[in-house]
């Protein structure tokens, strides 16, 4: 997808990456030019629509001179940067990233590709201790509306939601993380409930989180009575039917039912996001008499 | 802001009279002009965000907690999001969201250096006795510990020190008088950034001018800038704060900045556990600090300096707070500085309870009005720094060097102590040894030599190890005596010179308890930001606890190792970086099996 | 970021500055503007010169329009008309957007065409970043106008009553086109009133609640000989026909294009099969033509239909079908396949010399709400949207919104307090159309004298029965921002 620019940059860096040289254009991050490589790269708090927070540091690479591991996500090349993807240090950070993460949240909901960089560096959570001898997120799910689940014991604190709602997409602010440490979380002011703040139900947080701590309302009660199941599901793009926007759409459908909305993140009218009647607006399509 | 929404709750008149005292000289992000003419836009709101933390100052002072109308009172003047100040507020250990039993809260330090001195006995008196108590983490006064800091509601701050648990409910009743200070080698002829410490009336500017005072800001207008820089690069000046960064080189990089204004900001967050050589100069000898922040500012092209000092400095804040009004008074500050036609202006902005804001793009955040969460870097902040604009940040020892360097020029400075290690240092004595205290020396003076000056070990038992550096730093053995106290031997060994924290430690000191102390101080103090830290020190300080309950596990020292790399490599800040290092001396030195 | 708006709304609260013009005031405030642009001497004299016609005759028309008189009319202060007119003219690139508080006045194509002549006088036209920007309500309202649902408009925007246009399409049609424009909306229904216009067809919309005056328009339906309607819903319109054609819901159920406010062509697609009886609209359609008589339509898909239009609607000719898939929609105009699509329009007025049509400026007059208030109906009602709620709620009232908050009478405080009325308490509003029951909420950024409602909830608050259908002769427009009302506090029986 195209995105309209006036002018893009077309300046050439050359650097290293796991001793084969590499050419992108200046500007580009660590991650772009893996991507561009073909080097696989885990991330978690990053995502194309939104400002990198490099705040997981699942995707640390090893940069030559630099003492401390740095965040692919974030970092823009600079000429003849040699970089490792692959040292001892890079994988055991990223290993321990993610086996920290396991052993302090409920990971059993998130995107795949979570499990799979799990298995891939070797993670063992168990080693940290077994969940009721240490601390994790345990908590109650919220439930306070119609609409969103809110199931923090899930959540890795990427910081995803906090962007979205703000100043890179939906510019509500209702949420942001509040405390600090191992208590920090994502909060309303005073933790009032989500339809006493700002929220204005855009669901663009559900779009973005990466380990099923938001989700629709509907994914939720199907997943607790046992009936969600993506295999069986199907995603069609379409434009939304309310306002000129014209967000795209994808629709989630299973049994010809319309089960979760979301938005290609990769598409230049609103990159991903949407407002409360695209996300949550297609109810008319099953009435309910 | 059109999303943001307010609750019910509404402020108390204090609540915001605090609030519209703490931003009136920028004024409202709204003004209704008419009834059909409003300013607001993101650029106002941009432009007073920086005001949140002293309107959540106003408001921890004037009722004692952030309430939720005063929190929105806040909000609706500054066109803050509820939920982002939620946030800002929950992040510091100063501010409650809970509203005070009484008109107090009693901070008391339990960290490693008070708590040798009785500390947990005095946390336990005051809180049988049903004082609203909170353990502190260090407060800075380890020379004259155990030390409470009591925040107070409508009333000033203050800290007690020396506390004595049988007498501290008398402390409280109002008889106490601010501790004065007790300089160990007080009229040597040796000492340079010490020299006026209780000589000078820290509140005359009079006596700090007959005491040389403002003697190296005629020099510096008279030399002008480029010369300033020059000789602090000739002198050889390198930060104090813990990284060793030459001076000069940091503020050629800024001056050399152009088309954005650029800032000055001395980092006086001092909260490193075992620290207090800033809080010494700052409430002793203030105007040195003004002076300095001065010339460091003009020299680099700013006319914004920021003092950030730490929330649990009240005698400091209000000592720097005086003298910033009468150096402006007297043409020292403001514009046309002595009628150089310079013009430049201090700002003291205070923490709230944060170790994690002494790193320097935390300190940015802060000020700024944001959670105190450190930013990655590059970009560094010699380009983009406070409000993303070009910035030096020194700490408070480093800059009292500077009217020195300007008076009797770089070479001179260049010429006392190492190679490597020019000028004098301070270093914070604690723990057992005879005469805690501040002490300054000539760089070169070893370990043993430092503590020898004293009075060496002192107590029970036999010295056992010996804390450089702070809690960020490296537990070392007694053998260490003859190792000179440079920048450059230090980092040969493989030790941290830090802060200049030296705190010795006795073999019949509960040593497990203080390395378990230094892991909580990390879990507490970790931002939350980055997963390294924020999980790892939590991991750390629980495997610590099995080890001290089972000594056999090798995989908790696999465990352990792993841990340490990736908050040493994969953290965002030093804070992570650094997490690990005192508690792997400690476990190398065989600290933690030392149970008695 | 200027707002102009009667409510400081939440895009008003983004605004730097926002200035609470009175309602209908918006040819004043932009005749003001030109005058002190002209004053000042900030107009773009090069583009004036080059892309303009009848910048002499518009330098007289708005003389009288001085800051003061500008500042009478629209009720914000001078310096506040002064300082827009200076920034909007030396920024080096400036937008006017705008929505419906532009077009549903009586004067709404004087409206716009104020608004065209400051983005003319400025230069602010026809390069990245500056322009005109309608914002569309609906996502499809420009694909409607792209197709020709218009009166006097063919596909692509060509001219009805061209012969040569006509014949094109008659060529490909194999059909003889009526050569006379046909009615907009408003003249419709005041045919139906008349017991001209007989029989209606309506295809997915819902004039009896949502027309302004609706008792004038349901009344108009009622006295039809023949209504056929053709929804998704069973709407209080629908529930009026003789013939109701149940459809599959377009952005769901069917394949086709839609077009947004930045002319971007996109694809809709079917996810799920339409439920009993609905039918695709396609298939509607094409068997009434049958049953009308024409057996030539046969069932075409909708993608047979765009390469039919590309062939007709020089616009659209570069957009093929595989093109909209692939390239996530395209900007019209397109006129080949090489074509990239058109982020913004009239680039032609900056060569030199100014390609094709150059741009007029327009002698536009001041014109008043049609509604005058007086002291029967002393307070200005304007109605609007709400986030969540979308027109007369047909589609949006079957999901659980929670922030939706039913229908109120928004009134300033001031107001309120001289009605003597506290949020929450019921009141009955009356216009010189009819009354109805709402409940108050008391909105502290309302200016005084002016009420607001939305009219998403027509079976909680029949809001349309206030509206004046007064309306703009060349667009059709009905004046729903502007009805004088009266308030009056219902006390409980």
């Amino acid at each position: 997808m195209s995105k309209i620019t006036e002018s893009q940059s077309e300046t050439i860096v050359e650097i290293t990456i796991n001793n084969k040289k590499i050419s992108a254009s200046e500007g580009s991050t660590i991650l772009d030019a893996c991507n561009q490589a073909d080097i696989k790269t885990p991330t978690l708090c990053w995502a194309e629509n939104l400002t990198p927070v490099n705040v997981c540091r699942v995707c640390v690479v090893e940069v030559e001179g630099s003492r401390a591991l740095v965040p692919s996500c974030s970092r823009q090349i600079e000429e003849g940067m040699v970089i490792s993807t692959d040292s001892e240090r890079v994988n055991t950070s990223r290993r321990m990233v993610l086996e920290l993460l396991a052993s302090s949240v409920e990971l059993d909901r998130a995107d795949e590709e979570i499990l799979e960089w799990m298995t891939h560096y070797g993670s063992k959570p168990e080693r940290m201790g077994t969940s009721d001898a240490i601390k994790t997120s345990k908590q109650p799910v919220k439930i306070q509306d119609d609409l969103y689940v809110r199931d923090y014991e899930r959540c890795i604190l990427c910081y995803k939601c906090v962007e979205a709602c703000g100043d890179d997409a939906q510019h509500t602010f209702a949420i942001a993380t509040a405390g600090r440490g191992f208590e920090a979380h994502i909060s309303t002011e005073f933790d009032v409930e989500l339809p006493d703040s700002a929220c204005v139900y855009c669901g663009n947080c559900i779009g973005v989180c990466p380990t099923g701590a938001l989700v629709f309302k509907t994914e939720h009660d199907m997943r607790e009575d046992n009936s969600w199941d993506p295999d069986n599901q199907k995603i069609t793009q379409t434009i939304c039917g309310f306002c000129g926007v014209g967000c795209n759409l994808e629709l989630h459908t299973q049994d010809e039912k319309i089960v979760k909305v979301t938005s290609p993140s990769d598409h230049s009218v609103t990159d991903g996001h949407l407002c409360i009647k695209g996300r949550f607006g297609w109810q008319h399509a099953h009435p309910k008499n | 802001m059109p999303d943001i929404k307010f609750g019910d709750s509404l402020p108390t008149d204090d609540e915001k009279k605090s609030v519209d005292e703490a931003i009136e000289s920028y004024g409202p992000a709204t003004i209704e002009v008419t009834e059909r003419l409003v300013y607001a836009g993101q650029l106002r709101t941009q432009e007073r965000r920086h005001l949140l933390l002293p309107a959540l100052h106003a408001l921890q002072h004037a009722s004692g907690w952030i309430s939720p109308g005063g929190l929105d009172y806040a909000c609706r003047v500054l066109e803050v999001p509820p939920a982002e100040a939620y946030g800002v507020a929950t992040f510091y250990h100063l501010f409650s969201s809970e509203p005070p039993s009484g008109d107090q809260i009693l901070h008391v330090c339990d960290d490693i250096a008070c708590s040798i001195s009785g500390a947990n006995e005095v946390l336990d008196t005051l809180k049988k006795e049903g004082y609203e108590t909170k353990p502190s983490p260090c407060l800075g006064q380890c020379e004259r510990g155990p030390a409470v800091f009591i925040q107070k509601v409508a009333a000033q701050d203050t800290v007690l020190c020396n506390v004595d648990p049988l007498e501290a409910s008398e402390l409280l009743d109002g008889n106490y008088e601010e501790a004065s200070i007790k300089l160990p080698q007080a009229g040597s002829d040796e000492l340079r950034l010490l020299s006026r410490v209780g000589v000078v009336d820290p509140e005359s500017l009079e006596d700090y001018q007959l005491h040389g005072g403002y003697k190296a800001l005629e020099k510096a207008l008279e030399i002008g800038d480029e010369q300033i820089i020059e000789e602090v690069s000739t002198s050889g000046l390198r930060g104090r704060g813990g990284a060793a960064f030459p001076t000069g080189v940091k503020w050629k990089a800024v001056a050399d900045q152009h088309g954005k204004p650029h800032h000055l900001v001395c980092n006086a967050d001092e909260s490193e556990p075992g620290t207090f050589k800033d809080r010494v100069l700052m409430e002793n000898d203030p105007f040195a600090l003004v002076e300095s922040i001065t010339i460091a500012g003009l020299a680099i092209g700013a006319e914004k300096g920021w003092i950030y000092i730490r929330g649990e400095y009240p005698v400091a804040k209000r000592r720097l707070s005086k003298a910033i009004e009468t150096a402006r008074d007297a043409g020292f500050l403001g514009n046309n500085i002595l009628n150089s036609g310079r013009n430049f202006e201090i700002e003291l902005r205070s923490g709230a309870g944060a170790y994690i804001c002494g790193e320097e793009t935390a300190l940015f955040n802060s000020i700024e009005g944001f959670r105190g969460e450190p930013r990655n870097k590059p970009p560094f902040p010699t380009t983009h720094g406070l409000f993303n604009e070009p910035t030096v940040v020194n700490n408070v020892e480093t800059l009292a060097n500077i009217p020195r360097i300007i008076l009797n020029g770089g070479k001179a400075f260049a010429s006392e102590g190492t190679d490597q290690s020019s000028g004098t240092r301070l270093f914070c004595l604690s723990g057992r040894v005879a005469f805690p205290g501040i002490y300054e020396f000539e760089f070169g003076a070893t370990l043993g030599e430092i503590i020898d000056a004293a009075g060496g070990f002192s107590g029970s038992g036999n010295l056992r190890a010996i804390l450089l550096g702070g809690a960020a730093g490296n537990f070392v053995s007694p053998e260490s005596v003859n190792l000179p106290l440079t920048f450059e031997d230090t980092r040969e060994a493989g030790v941290a010179l830090g802060s200049g924290v030296i705190m010795a430690f006795s073999d019949k000191d509960e040593l497990t308890k203080t390395v378990h102390r230094i892991a909580e101080f990390f879990r507490d103090e970790s931002c939350g930001q980055c997963v390294p830290c924020r999980v790892g020190t939590v991991r750390q300080e629980e495997l610590l606890l099995r080890i001290a309950d089972d000594t056999t596990v090798e995989a908790e020292h696999e465990l352990f190792d792993d841990l340490a790399a990736v908050m040493s490599d994969a953290s965002i800040c030093g804070l992570g970086h650094t997490a690990s290092s005192a508690i792997r001396s400690a476990l190398n030195l065989g600290l933690l099996e030392n149970r008695s | 970021m200027w707002a102009v708006d009667p409510r400081r709304t939440d895009s008003a609260k983004f605004a730097d500055v926002w200035l609470g013009i009175n309602v209908g005031s918006d040819i004043a405030l932009a005749n003001g503007l030109a005058r002190e642009i002209i004053d000042a001497g900030l107009e773009n004299k090069d583009f004036i010169n080059n892309a303009t016609t009848g910048f002499d005759d518009f330098i007289t028309h708005i003389e009288p329009w001085t800051l003061e008189r500008t500042s009478e009319i629209t009720g914000v202060p001078t310096e506040a008309i002064r300082d827009l007119a200076h920034g909007y003219a030396t920024a080096e690139k400036a937008q006017i957007m705008w929505t419906l508080g532009i077009t549903e006045h009586h004067t709404a194509v004087d409206n716009v065409l104020a608004l065209c002549n400051l983005a003319i006088l400025t230069g602010h036209v026809g390069r990245w970043g500056s322009g005109l920007v309608p914002l569309r309500g609906q996502n499809n309202v420009q694909g409607g106008g792209d197709m020709g649902a218009l009166p006097n408009k063919l596909a692509g925007f060509q001219d009805l009553i061209d012969e040569n246009i006509r014949s094109k399409f008659e060529n490909v049609w194999g059909s003889k086109i009526p050569p006379d424009p046909g009615w907009h909306l408003t003249d419709m229904f005041n045919a139906m009133s008349r017991s001209e216009l007989k029989a209606l067809y309506v295809i997915g919309e819902n004039p009896a609640d949502s027309d302004a005056d609706v008792n004038h328009a349901r009344e108009a339906l009622e006295g039809l000989e023949v209504l056929v309607v053709q929804d998704v819903f069973l709407t209080r319109t629908a529930e009026m026909a003789d013939v109701v054609l149940p459809a599959a819901l377009g952005w769901a159920e069917s394949d086709g294009t839609v077009t947004n406010s930045e002319r971007r062509v996109q694809r809709t697609r079917a996810a799920i099969k339409p439920p009993g009886e609905a039918r695709q609209e396609i298939d509607i359609i094409s068997d009434l033509a049958k049953y009308l008589g024409d057996d030539s339509w046969g069932r075409p898909t909708a993608r047979d239909l765009w390469e039919e239009l590309r062939t007709v609607s020089p616009m659209h000719a570069g957009m093929s079908w595989e093109r909209i898939e692939n390239e996530g929609g395209i900007q019209w105009p397109c006129p080949d396949e090489n074509h990239p699509g058109s982020p913004f329009l009239h680039e032609r007025l900056w060569k030199q010399p100014a390609e094709g049509r150059l741009a007029p400026f327009s002698c536009v007059d001041d014109q008043p709400p049609v509604e005058s208030l007086d002291d029967n109906y002393p307070l200005r009602l304007t109605t609007g949207r709400a986030l969540d709620s979308y027109n007369t709620g047909v589609q949006t009232s079957e999901y659980g919104s929670p922030i939706r908050s039913g229908e109120t009478l928004d009134l300033s405080s001031n107001d309120a307090e001289k009605l003597g009325i506290r949020s929450g308490e019921r009141v009955l509003v009356s216009s010189r159309r009819g009354s109805i029951e709402m409940t108050v909420k008391i909105d502290s950024s309302l200016p005084v004298g002016l009420a607001f409602t939305t009219f998403h909830f027509p079976e909680l608050a029949d809001v349309n029965q206030l509206t004046n259908s007064a309306y703009d002769p060349k667009s059709g427009t009905a004046e729903f921002k502007a009805a004088a009302i009266r308030v009056e506090k219902l006390v409980d029986a």
